[in-house]
Order: structure tokens, then sequence, then C-alpha cells
């Protein structure tokens, strides 16, 4: 059944042509180009204050930059990597483009709404640059009062004002995600007979809808107090600035989840193909996801056991914050038994998703040491809880990110990458991750707080291996850039099906054509029912 | 081991003893997970990996007994993890009875401590081995964190609140302080130095400072020059309550709550004095707020505390310095 698709064969891609066609598309596909352009644009930039602030580490004493110009590199470097980045990565570009096509629908329920969406991320980031450009925010991403609102002499308002903006657009993606989701699945595509990759872009939406609006009236707050001295937060002016992390974390919290819940999508997709069985436990897996998302809410309070939060109080977020890693610990678990027995191939996407779930297990292990009470007074606010959250989202997310790039690239381009050089960079990728973060576990326990320009002598060495890491991460990173360029001209043609997989967005053509499938599916079997390609073939 | 290349941080303090037998728990059955996990995957990748394109592998279902195994089993572990992290976090939380009182206030971007015999010290803190030290903290601007990785305590210092955090030093040496909430342009410069000296040493530190008074009758001067004793009579009834007994006392209020007389309740007293007006009185006081500093604040809470214990006010220095130390305990 696997034959080259011809290139001459209209596609979404060569439907029609020029700058208009793209600006004002609805077409969910050609959306999600328009995200990953922006998104990755984002991600270098991240990536570039990274580079500055490792390399400002190396050694102790403040010398390569000023502590002023350090803080606004880690403010904007994580700002721009969470909001810009890691918050729409998987939903608005994976997502975008196969929410529709994994149910077997012509595209998202609002096609205007996403288009709007996109307009609206644009609108936020270019905020963020243009207050960056200005002379940036040193406020670090939480923003935390009073500083914030009284004390920083930096563009906090006009930063606050671009992620405000592209919160919207956060909401509206999860908005169209959920209807979609609930009215336009195939004839026959039951809720368990759904992709996990949907199970999770649900439970990601809800987090979406429900959060962001928190976050959206936090920063609202913060404005309102910097720019009318009206007495929130500030308790000069009577305000209280614990109530201002509670706001904050009650969103940013969640929104961990909103960062990592598509990326486990994304490995179940990928485990169960170069598998080639159905994910084990399927409905545990996928009730999984809800779980996360509903506990997520309850667990705010983790992040601020040493800010004066009752020690009652911070005892029941510590007991609620362990029932969240027992649906994470479900999906380990289930993602392991699935490899019993199967046909394991490593192809580049299965070599990223051995990556998550070993970098994942890290993360989501240090995770449990931050929730015990003791634990946490020590190593909050220092470097392990910087290499813990790195090893969720970056080994996380992004490992998942990259793999769902590799796994769904033939089918969004048409065109296959590299496989040998694929291979590489995930190797690459995987080694100088951890030489970067797991360092860091080390620093934190010894001491180090993070967000220092200049430190104390013996924390060197760990930094230096930190370093080392990094400039290996970023070499990793770039040659995929590279070579998925490379491959938009010179890839060989893809198959419709390069894979054997059995999702609908693979008996399409490579690249779907505008309407996503000629004729609508109807779906009268479970996902990965590897048996169906046989009989496909038969037919 | 090369100290360069040190895993722990040094064990200063009875609580860095306890959390590090908590850390070893953790990192065990972090380890026993992750081999367990990484060996499986490793395992299974080789033993199943694709012979051939034609590979029907079986199906896979879903076993419950299974699924309740591997949700059990962690939970009960982190129900350990959970206990025992509590049982270290409430010791962290409760301070002895017999502590030493150090008052700290954070600013940008420095750590100012004063001690009750009347040292004041900046970015320092001499304290004496082997007796609990509870801290008083606040800050006069952003949030801060005092943070001293050899005594595993940390705790944030905040604006308009007092916070607090104790330590018991086991081992004499230099320790550093540092600021771990960010705080602004130099946060990374918020470093300080906690110094635990050998009784007898801490003795001698203390008479050769240049404290000179306790910080119990700077607050009595600072109660003087700002005119309190008008209305604040310890001799007769007055216009405003007697303070003589009233720190750690019962306070009746006009609205008919009652409240404790601790720190913050005088603190907002001074600064906001409507806020809680006393039963039987008028809210006539004005408000001292932009006339005394955080640590004003604190020496005159000290001397109404000082009220508590010795109704006749501290004569000399040298005495009171003698005094106070006699008593730590009734300085709560």
């Amino acid at each position: 059944m696997i034959t080259a698709t011809v290139p001459t064969r209209d596609n979404y891609l060569t439907h029609e042509y020029g700058v208009k066609s793209w600006l004002l598309t609805k077409d969910h596909k050609r959306i999600a180009l328009l995200y990953l352009a922006s998104i990755t644009f984002f991600f270098f930039l991240g990536g570039i204050f990274a580079t500055i602030i490792r390399l400002e580490l190396l050694t102790p004493p403040g010398d390569l930059v000023s502590a002023q110009t350090y803080n606004k590199l880690f403010s904007l470097h994580g700002i721009i990597m969470v909001f810009l980045f890691l918050i729409p990565s998987i939903p608005a570009t994976l997502g975008n483009f196969f929410v529709p096509l994994m149910i077997g629908a012509k595209d998202l329920a609002f096609p205007k709404i996403n288009l709007l969406s996109w307009y609206i991320y644009m609108a936020g980031g270019a905020c963020v640059l243009y207050a960056m450009l200005e002379g940036g925010v040193d406020t670090g991403w939480t923003f935390y009062v009073p500083f914030s609102t009284s004390y920083a002499n930096t563009y906090v308002i006009l930063t606050g004002v671009g992620i405000f903006i592209a919160g919207f657009s956060s909401i509206l993606t999860g908005l169209n995600f959920i209807v979609t989701i609930h009215r336009m699945r195939a004839p026959g595509l039951t809720w368990f007979r759904l992709p996990l990759f949907i199970w999770s872009m649900y439970a990601t939406s809800l987090i979406q809808v429900l959060g962001t609006p928190v976050i959206a009236v936090t920063i609202l707050l913060v404005a309102v107090e910097r720019g009318f001295h009206l007495g929130i937060f500030d308790p000069a002016l009577g305000g209280d600035p614990v109530l201002f992390q509670h706001l904050f974390w009650f969103y940013s919290h969640p929104a961990v989840y909103i960062m990592v819940l598509p990326g486990m999508g994304i490995i179940s997709e990928v485990v169960s193909v170069y598998t080639r069985k159905k994910v084990f436990g399927y409905r545990f897996v996928a009730f999984s996801s809800v779980a996360i998302a509903v506990l997520g809410f309850l667990v705010w309070g983790h992040h601020m056991f040493v800010a004066s939060q009752s020690v009652y109080a911070s005892l029941v977020f510590s007991f609620l914050s362990f029932f969240v890693a027992v649906p994470s610990a479900i999906k380990v678990f289930n993602w392991t038994a699935t490899l019993y027995k199967g046909s394991i191939s490593y192809d580049t996407p299965m070599l990223y998703a051995f990556g998550f779930i070993g970098l994942f297990t890290i993360g989501g292990l240090t995770g449990t040491f931050l929730a015990t009470l003791g634990f946490d007074v020590h190593v909050t606010d220092t470097y392990f809880v910087v290499a813990h959250f790195h090893y969720i989202m970056v080994g996380g997310t992004l490992m998942a990110y990259l793999g769902g790039m590799h796994y769904w690239w033939p089918k969004m381009t048409g065109r296959m990458y590299p496989e040998g050089w694929a291979k590489l960079s995930a190797l690459v990728i995987f080694l100088g991750f951890n030489l970067t973060f797991f360092p860091q576990f080390i620093l934190g326990y010894l001491g180090m707080p993070r967000r220092y320009w200049a430190y104390p002598e013996e924390f060197q060495v760990y930094h230096v291996l930190s370093t080392a890491g990094a400039s290996v991460l970023a070499v990793g990173y770039l040659i995929p850039a590279i070579y998925f360029i490379w491959s938009l001209r010179y890839g060989k043609f893809a198959p419709d099906n390069p894979w054997n997989a059995s999702g609908l967005e693979w008996q399409t053509t490579s690249p779907p054509p505008p309407e996503n499938f000629e004729i609508t599916p109807v779906v009268t079997y479970d996902a990965y029912d590897y048996s169906i390609l046989e009989e496909m073939k038969v037919g | 081991m090369n100290p360069q290349f040190q895993l722990f941080p040094d064990q200063a303090s009875a609580t860095a003893t306890h959390l590090d037998h908590l850390t070893v728990y953790l990192l065990t059955v972090a380890v026993i997970f992750s081999t367990l996990i990484f060996a499986l995957i490793f395992y299974f990748a080789v033993k199943y990996r694709r012979r051939s394109g034609h590979e029907r592998p079986a199906e896979s279902g879903h076993a419950l007994p299974l699924e309740i195994a591997w949700t059990v089993i962690p939970f009960l572990l982190m129900m350990v993890m959970f206990t025992w992290g509590a049982s270290v976090f409430f010791e962290m939380s409760r301070p002895p009875d017999d502590a030493i009182n150090v008052y700290v206030v954070g600013k940008q971007w420095m750590w100012k401590t004063q001690h009750l015999e009347g040292q004041r010290e900046i970015n320092e803190l001499h304290i004496p081995l082997g007796r609990p030290v509870r801290l008083t903290m606040t800050s006069e601007d952003v949030i801060h964190s005092f943070y001293v990785p050899a005594f595993r305590v940390k705790f944030d210092v905040l604006p308009g609140k007092y916070t607090t955090a104790w330590f018991n030093p086991t081992k004499p040496g230099r320790y550093h302080l540092f600021c771990a909430e960010y705080c602004g342009t130099l946060h990374s410069g918020m470093i300080g130095w906690i110094n635990v000296l050998e009784p007898a040493e801490y003795e001698r530190w203390l008479a050769g400072g240049a404290g000179g008074e306790s910080l119990a009758s700077s607050g009595q001067k600072l109660f003087e020059y700002l005119a309190c004793a008008n209305c604040h009579r310890t001799d007769k009834p007055g216009r405003c309550p007697n303070l003589t007994g009233v720190f750690g006392s019962k306070v009746q209020l006009t609205t008919g709550e009652t409240v404790t007389a601790d720190e913050a309740y005088i603190r907002e007293s001074i600064l906001n004095p409507g806020a809680k007006i006393v039963a039987g009185y008028q809210n006539i006081m004005p408000t001292f707020q932009g006339q005394v500093s955080e640590e004003d604040l604190l020496q005159l809470i000290e001397y109404i505390k000082s009220l508590a214990k010795q109704p006749a006010p501290p004569p000399a220095a040298g005495a009171a310095r003698t005094a106070q130390r006699a008593e730590p305990k009734q300085n709560r």
C-alpha cells in the first residue's frame, strides 16, 4: 500500500501561492506552520540568552556582562521560553496540524479563531520583543512583588502586556481543540478509540481555558499597582505580597502541565508505532492525563513552603503534590510495559521517546523530592529546582516535541529527514542535556542559589561542566534546524505512511490535501490496531 | 575526596543531619526506581528489537493487578517521603523555648543583624556553638530569603511582616549566608557569613563588640525620644494602655475580639494604630509610619518585651546585658 506520493498532486502547500495565501489562511495546517516558524524564532532567541547565561557562569566573578544585564537575560530567557515557546510549542504546531487529521476532521471547529489566535500570539510576542529592545525587564519570569511593582525600573508593564495578550491566544487554541474534539470526530471514532495524543491535547486544553484567565488577572493587578500605586500586593501600600504568589502559581503550576501533557501524548503515539503494539493500559494512560490536569490545580502552594504560608497549608499542599506523581508514574510504567514483546525499531522518534522516558523519570522523581517538605526548604530557590524543571520542560517537553517533529515531518512536508543525522543529533542532545543539567542538582544541594550573576568559588567545577554541556546541547539543536530546512528541498519524497502507523493522519496523502481527506473516514477499530493495516492492504 | 567535587554541603546543625538522612532515603528510592525502569527499557529494547518488517507482536492488553501494583507501591513509598519530610519540616518550624533571639533586617542588598545585647552587624552574624538561635526577620524593601546551606535553613524575609527561622549550630566555623529570593540588581552580592564560635570565644566577642547598649535600652531611649511615654504611662493610668506585661498577653479589643500581643501586633500598632484598638481606649494615637525604621521598630519591640519581665527599666548597659543573657527564656 505504500507508494511514494506523486509530488505534483494538489496538497495544502501547493493549493495556493503567495504571501497573502499564508497570512489569510484558514487552513489549520498552514496556521500550524506559521506557528512553527514563530516559535522556532523565539526558541533560538531564548537559546541565545541561555548561551550568554552559561558563558557568564563559567567563572565565579561576574565578568562577561553586568549584573543588570545578567538579570535581564535570565528574565527574558524564562519569559520567552515559557510563554512564547513551551506553552504554544506542541499544541499550536503539532496539535494544530494533527488534531483534525487524527480525528478525521476537515479542520478545527473555528478556523478563523485559529488564525486569530496566531495573530494574537504574534502581537504578544511583538510586545515582549519591543520591551526587550527598549531595555528589557529584570524581574525574572515570576514577576515577584513588591520588586516588580515598586522597585524594578525596567519595562515590566510592557512585557506584562505581551504575556497578557499571548495568553488569549492560548485560551482560544484550547477552546478550539475542546470543541473540535467533542463535535468533529469521524463517524465511529468513540472516546476510547481516540489516539492518546488527542486525550492529552484535550486535558491540556482544559487547563489552558481554565487557568490562563488567572494569570491574565494577576498581570493586570501588577500593572495597576505599578502604574497607579493602588495597594494590592505591596505592603507599603497596604497590600499582601504573598497574595501575588498564590495567584501566580495558581496558573503557573498547572502551566507546567500545559507544557508537559502534550509531550506525553506524543510519546504514547511514538512508543506504540515503533513497537507495533497498542499502548499498554490504554485507559489508564488516557485517564491519567485528565487526572494530571485536575490535580495540577490543587498543588500550587508547594512553591511557597518557605514563603510564610501557614505550616498546615504547606502540609496539605505537600500531601496533594504526591498525588500528581501517581498518574505520571502510571504513564512511565505503561510505556515501559508496551515495549514488552514488541517489535521495536530504533527510528529517530523512538530514540527521542527513550530519551523522554529517561529524563522525565529523573525530572519526576526529583519532583517528589521537592514535594517533600523538609527537603524543599533546603533546595527551593537553588539550582536543584533549576535542574528539576529543566529535566521536565527541556528533557521532557522538548525531547517529545523533537520526537513528534521527526515522526510527523514526512506528513507535514511530504519529505523525509536524513535518518543518520537525525539519530546523531538525538544522541548529541541527550548527552549534552545531561551534562548541562545533572551537575545542577548537585550544585543546588550544595546550596548554590538560583539567579546569581556571581558566585563563590567552591561552586565553579559544576558550573564548568554545565557550561560544557550547554555547548554540546547548542550543537545538538542546530543540527536538526539545518537538516529539516535542507530536507524541504533535498529530502526524499515521503510515502503516505512511512512508519506503517494506524492513525487516521497516515491514511491521507503526504502532504495532506487542503480538505485533509477526500472521503470522510469511518472508524471501526481501536487506536493502535496494527492488524487493520493488513486488512487494508488486502482490501 | 577532592573538595572541589564535594557532593554534600557542610553539616553544621542538628537539622542538617536530620535532613541528610531524609535525602539518603529519597535518593535510594529514586535510584531503585530509575534503575528498574532504565534496565527494563534497555533489556526490552535489545531483546524485542525488530528483526524483520513482517513481525506481528502479541496483542498488548492491560493487566489490572499490574496497574494496581505500580500505582500503590510508589504511592506508599511517597507517603513515607511525605511523613518524614513533614516531621523534618515541623522541626524546622518550631524553635525551642531556650533559643537566643536575634533580629534580622534584609534590604537591597545587605543583611543587618542585631543581638539583644546590642551588637549590630552587617553581612555577618556571630553565634555561640550549641545554643539554638531564633531569628525574627523582616525586610525594608522587597522579598529576600535567609539561607544558610550548612544549616539547611531557609525562610523568606518579607516586608511588612515578621517571619522566623531557627537553627542549632553543631560545628564551629564560618558559613555562607545567601539571599535565596531574587531581589534585584545585586541579588548575588547579598551574601554574608555566619560565624559559629566556641562559647568562651563568643563571650569574648560579645564583650569586645561595639554594642555598648542593649537592644531594649536603645528601644527605651527611642520610646522616650518619640514621647510614647506621655500617653503609655507606667506609673499611673494614661490615655493609652500601660505596656507593662503586655507582650505575650491576650489583649481585648473594642470589637470584642482578643488578640495575642506578639511582634506583629506591636509593629502594626505603631505603624497603623487604628487597626486594632484596645477595649476602653480611644483611637487617638498618630501613625509612626515613615518616622521609625524597621530596626527602630525591633528596638521598640524589644523594649516592650523587656517591660513584660522587669517593671523597672534596665539600668546601665553592662548590667542589662548580663541580666538579659541570664534569662533568655523570658525573651519570648
